[in-house]
């Protein structure tokens, strides 16, 4: 049962390439994202789903992270057809089957609980996403993939180093070598020490680069910047989740071989330092697709960071995937159709969005207030927790740190937003006559719905879906 | 046959001072290609015996790195006729020197790692994390995007390498599932490659230097 | 030591280096389809250069006529520190291998020295090479003396290449192997052989030694061209000693068997002249360093 989650977005992805009417074959995309849904759903609320040994697994961080990526995917998937409408000049078979096998392969990385399996899937959705980025074939469109792809290829091959370490850590200690997930954490007491931090740090940059924390950030403004809205939206909250699930599943490996402090730092660490750079360079930040490439980049930084504090932040930190991801549905797909109406995306030639295009204008703004953590919006109430973690556990200079770059990012991000949103509408000469239409908006009013549902009510079944998470990142178990 | 492992690792790491300082691409491929033959043979050897998997695992890792990979490489410089020279950001004598040091601090640092019983004195590790090292200079310090791709193959035949304290452990299908992924990758890089050539009618990353703050 | 040995280690000494001048020409001859030079001409040429007089640049100093007597006596006395084949040298004593190096650089010191003194912008720029080149050699030699004297776990150059040079081997073959090919490199580099130098051109912009006594005549050129073969034979012993070990047991055939390996040695350079290209003077230093990388990476395996 559980390799169907996995096969049927692959075959769909197939059926993509093969079925000759360019007229249907977007409408596989959300075909294929709702009976994902449906069995995604169906999986989380069935007891035990494992399969091939136990090479693939749903436990309770996947549970969150799968419903959360095919939630995500399907109301991405909304908006394909008629994206795909108006670019009718460019081909889709390449991009639906791609799109498609990347939903494929996200799910496998959360089922995935071998190391090395998990590290084929992280792989596989690197070069499933690489033709998406390439869809609109200019020149900064092929410069942004090939930085992307080179990037992400070895900081993956990194991470593949880091497994080997996690591996030899065990055949050192004379214990049965494996990169099974559980058998390393049963091992994990036992581990040796040297092994197991070089390897933490490794996976963590590799894992990391494709997160996007900083310093292994730069590929991340030139590939949002350059994707379609929709494509930055599903690697902002897709592909980013995967890859922190996979640091949360080594972080789990730390703490349960008593290495739990060393983690934390390194977390706590990398985390203001994304957060560091992304506010520096989102002040004055001209093109406003890039600045969502910084946000995104704070907000990972935001991710770890949480994990670092611990406790009660772990919570907030998985709720914070949750509502982050949401909300950059919001922003990334409401910045395409700006971009589409407007043909730039610099501040410069954008002016008056909220005239010209008055629902997505007035979505990126609310958008804004959103992300940046204004209530009653999720990220809100996400972000609180994280410092309420932060101070319950006596770290006041993080809590405090957190709170002055949240300030600067505000500021940063608002100037850009409101200078978009904001004055009477700019005619740059590349304008185009795109008109809002009720396909280009539903799926960006569903994503701010479920971001505001977020922070007002959070249903009792994904309250003990979160909660279980958390156990499993502290516990490993 | 265990011991025939640090001659070949030796060779491995000769072999990566002359991708570092050579000056033509022929040179340069040729010798990562020698060096996937190398690893293939490596196979073999660490396993310590002819097992049909043994036999499988180096035979494709030979016909991938040693021979699909850098025809796919020439056939690049053919079509797109790049020219033959490496352009190195730093010279070449810097780029030897940084290599030499990038050894010398590999050999320290796996000096502070244990080795299991049966690997003290081998030269795994220290060949490992330097031909990784390797891989990562030729990756930053060269202008064109071909160079880059050679870069990033020798990262991963320094990962190869450091695989090898774990052939026992390391069910095939893994194995089988680095070197695809390393070919796909090759692959869609090659695909990219030719696009820039299009677009750009040079292969050199400096023209892709448009997308910055 | 015997007296008789110290007669043979010296008559060879100064009697040989020529020789290998004419072997590699032969051998070079031999490449091109000529009968080329006969083996004795290095001889001649010396014998006739002493009998000549010679013309001496009224702006040049004492500076000037030091430079080829000196070039020549460091060359006899780093002779008389190399032990030939497996036989104890003449003079030897711990960390001499120190004083080895210097010598070869006193006597550059001097060429050098004498060529700027002519004050012509043309041998100055030949001192220039010359010295650059040999600055990134001379850590190559180093690091490989480095790599011997922790094998033999001495700093004198008879103890370091006689006695335990046979088991290195079996103990160290990969470093042994890499100090060799550095040492070749070196050898070829500070000889100005081909590919890195060519001893017979006259194209002003690509030679480095021989611009440098471009204005020495008579007797003094004589003495450069001794001195060089003399340096040439030295190097080429210290490498045979590295790459050929062997001991025979009784002491005669061990000189016989030096002798044999020399010339051997020599038609090998001659082989290399003759089917290699001369490198572009820009890529020198790269082979110079990658030979620096060499014998270091010697170093690291035999202390890992």
């Amino acid at each position: 049962m559980v390799w169907l989650l996995v096969l049927i977005p692959l075959l769909l992805a197939v059926a993509a390439v093969l079925i000759p009417s360019g007229r249907l074959r977007p409408w596989l995309v959300p075909f294929g994202g709702l009976i994902q849904v449906v069995l995604v759903v169906f999986a989380i609320s069935s007891e035990n789903v494992s399969g091939f040994q136990g090479w693939l697994l749903l436990d309770p961080l996947g549970k969150l992270v799968l419903l959360f990526i095919s939630v995500l995917f399907f109301i991405c998937s909304l908006y394909v057809p008629g994206y795909l409408s108006l670019r009718a000049e460019r081909p889709t078979r390449l991009f639906c089957a791609c799109l498609l096998s990347m939903l494929g392969m996200m799910t496998l990385m959360t089922l995935s609980h071998h190391l090395g399996l998990m590290w084929v899937a992280m792989e596989a959705t690197t070069l499933a996403s690489a033709p998406l980025l390439l869809f609109n074939s200019s020149t900064r469109s092929l410069e942004a993939t090939w930085k992307y792809l080179l990037i992400g290829s070895v900081g993956i091959a990194l991470a593949l180093l880091g497994s080997f370490f996690l591996a030899y850590a065990s055949l050192y200690e004379g214990l049965e070598s494996t990169l099974q997930f559980d058998d390393l954490i049963k091992l994990a007491p036992h581990l040796s020490k040297p092994w197991l931090h070089a390897a933490f740090v490794l996976l963590l940059v590799g894992y990391g680069t494709k997160m996007g924390l900083a310093p292994m950030h730069t590929w991340k403004p030139d590939a949002y910047g350059e994707a379609p809205g929709l494509v930055g939206a599903l690697l902002a909250g897709g592909v980013t989740s995967c890859a922190f699930l996979a640091i949360l599943r080594f972080y789990s490996l730390c703490v349960a071989s008593g290495e739990a402090a060393f983690a934390r730092e390194i977390f706590i660490f990398s985390g203001i330092l994304s957060m560091v750079v992304a506010a520096v360079f989102m002040i004055r930040q001209r093109d406003f697709k890039r600045m969502l490439a910084y946000s995104s980049v704070e907000h990972m930084g935001i991710l770890v960071l949480g994990i670092g504090v611990g406790g009660l932040a772990t919570y907030g930190a998985l709720l914070h995937l949750l509502t982050n991801g949401l909300t950059k549905g919001v922003l990334f797909l409401s910045a395409g159709n700006i971009h589409r109406a407007f043909g730039s995306k610099l501040t410069d030639d954008v002016r008056g969005a909220i005239r010209r295009v008055p629902m997505s204008g007035a979505l990126f703004l609310a958008g804004f207030l959103a992300i940046t953590g204004s209530p009653p919006f999720g990220p809100f109430i996400s972000e609180f927790t994280i410092l309420n973690g932060a101070i319950g556990s006596g770290k006041f200079v993080v809590a405090a740190l957190f709170l002055l770059l949240l300030a600067i990012v505000f500021v940063g991000m608002g100037s850009t937003v409101l200078r978009v949103t904001q004055g009477t509408p700019s005619t740059p000469a590349t304008a185009t006559d795109f008109r809002e239409s009720p396909r280009f908006v539903i799926p960006i009013l569903l994503f701010l719905g479920m971001s505001l549902l977020l922070g007002l009510y959070i249903p009792p079944q994904l309250e003990s879906l979160l909660k279980n998470a958390a156990l499993f990142v502290e516990n490993g178990v | 046959m265990y011991q025939l492992i640090d001659p070949i690792l030796v060779a491995v790491l000769l072999l990566n001072f002359a991708a570092l300082g050579a000056s033509q691409l022929r040179t340069v491929i040729h010798a990562i290609a020698l060096q996937g033959v190398l690893l293939g043979v490596l196979v073999v050897v660490a396993h310590n015996e002819f097992t049909i998997w043994a036999v499988l695992m180096a035979c494709a890792a030979i016909t991938l790195k040693g021979i699909f990979i850098p025809r796919l490489l020439f056939h690049a410089i053919r079509e797109v006729s790049i020219r033959r020279e490496v352009e190195p950001i730093i010279g070449f004598i810097a780029s030897l020197l940084l290599g030499g040091l990038g050894t010398a601090l590999a050999v320290l640092f796996s000096n502070t790692l244990p080795i299991a019983q049966e690997h003290v004195g081998s030269l795994i590790v220290p060949a490992a994390l330097s031909t990784t090292l390797t891989g990562f200079l030729i990756l930053t310090t060269r202008v064109k995007a071909i160079t880059q791709v050679v870069g990033y193959l020798v990262l991963e035949n320094g990962i190869f390498i450091f695989g090898m304290l774990l052939v026992e452990a390391m069910p095939f299908l893994v194995e089988i599932g680095v070197l695809l992924d390393l070919f796909v990758a090759i692959f869609v890089m090659g695909i990219i490659i030719n696009r820039i050539s299009r677009e750009f009618s040079t292969v050199s990353t400096r023209n892709l230097s448009s997308l910055k703050e | 030591m015997l007296i008789s040995q110290i007669i043979v280690h010296v008559v060879l000494l100064l009697v040989m280096p020529p020789l290998l001048l004419g072997v590699i020409g032969k051998t070079k001859a031999l490449f091109g389809g000529r009968v080329g030079p006969p083996l004795f001409q290095a001889f001649f040429d010396l014998i006739k250069l002493f009998q000549k007089g010679s013309v001496i640049s009224s702006t040049t100093t004492w500076v000037f006529r030091a430079g080829p007597v000196v070039g020549l006596a460091t060359a006899i006395l780093a002779g008389l520190f190399i032990p030939f084949g497996g036989h104890a040298s003449p003079v030897s004593f711990s960390g001499d291998l120190i004083l080895f190096a210097y010598l070869f650089a006193l006597g550059r010191f001097f060429t050098a020295s004498a060529a700027l003194d002519t004050g012509s912008a043309f041998e100055g720029m030949g001192a220039a090479r010359e010295v650059t080149f040999s600055c990134l050699a001379e850590p190559a030699l180093f690091f490989g003396f480095l790599v011997l004297a922790k094998l033999s776990g001495s700093l004198s150059l008879t103890a370091m290449l006689d006695g335990p040079m046979p088991n290195s081997w079996g103990a160290a073959g990969a470093s042994l192997v890499l100090v060799a090919a550095s040492l070749f490199i070196v050898l070829l580099v500070e000889n100005s052989r081909i590919p890195f130098d060519d001893p017979n051109t006259h194209l002003e912009l690509t030679m480095i030694h021989e611009v440098m006594v471009l204005d020495h005549s008579g007797p003094a050129l004589g003495m450069i061209l001794y001195g060089a073969a003399m340096k040439l034979f030295v190097m080429c012993a210290l490498l045979l000693r590295i790459v050929a070990p062997f001991d025979s047991g009784n002491i005669w055939v061990d000189w016989g068997i030096f002798a044999v390996g020399m010339l051997a040695l020599a038609m090998v350079i001659g082989v290399v002249e003759s089917i290699m290209a001369r490198f572009k003077l820009t890529f020198v230093p790269t082979f110079l360093v990658a030979a620096c990388l060499l014998s270091a990476f010697g170093i690291i395996l035999l202390l890992r």
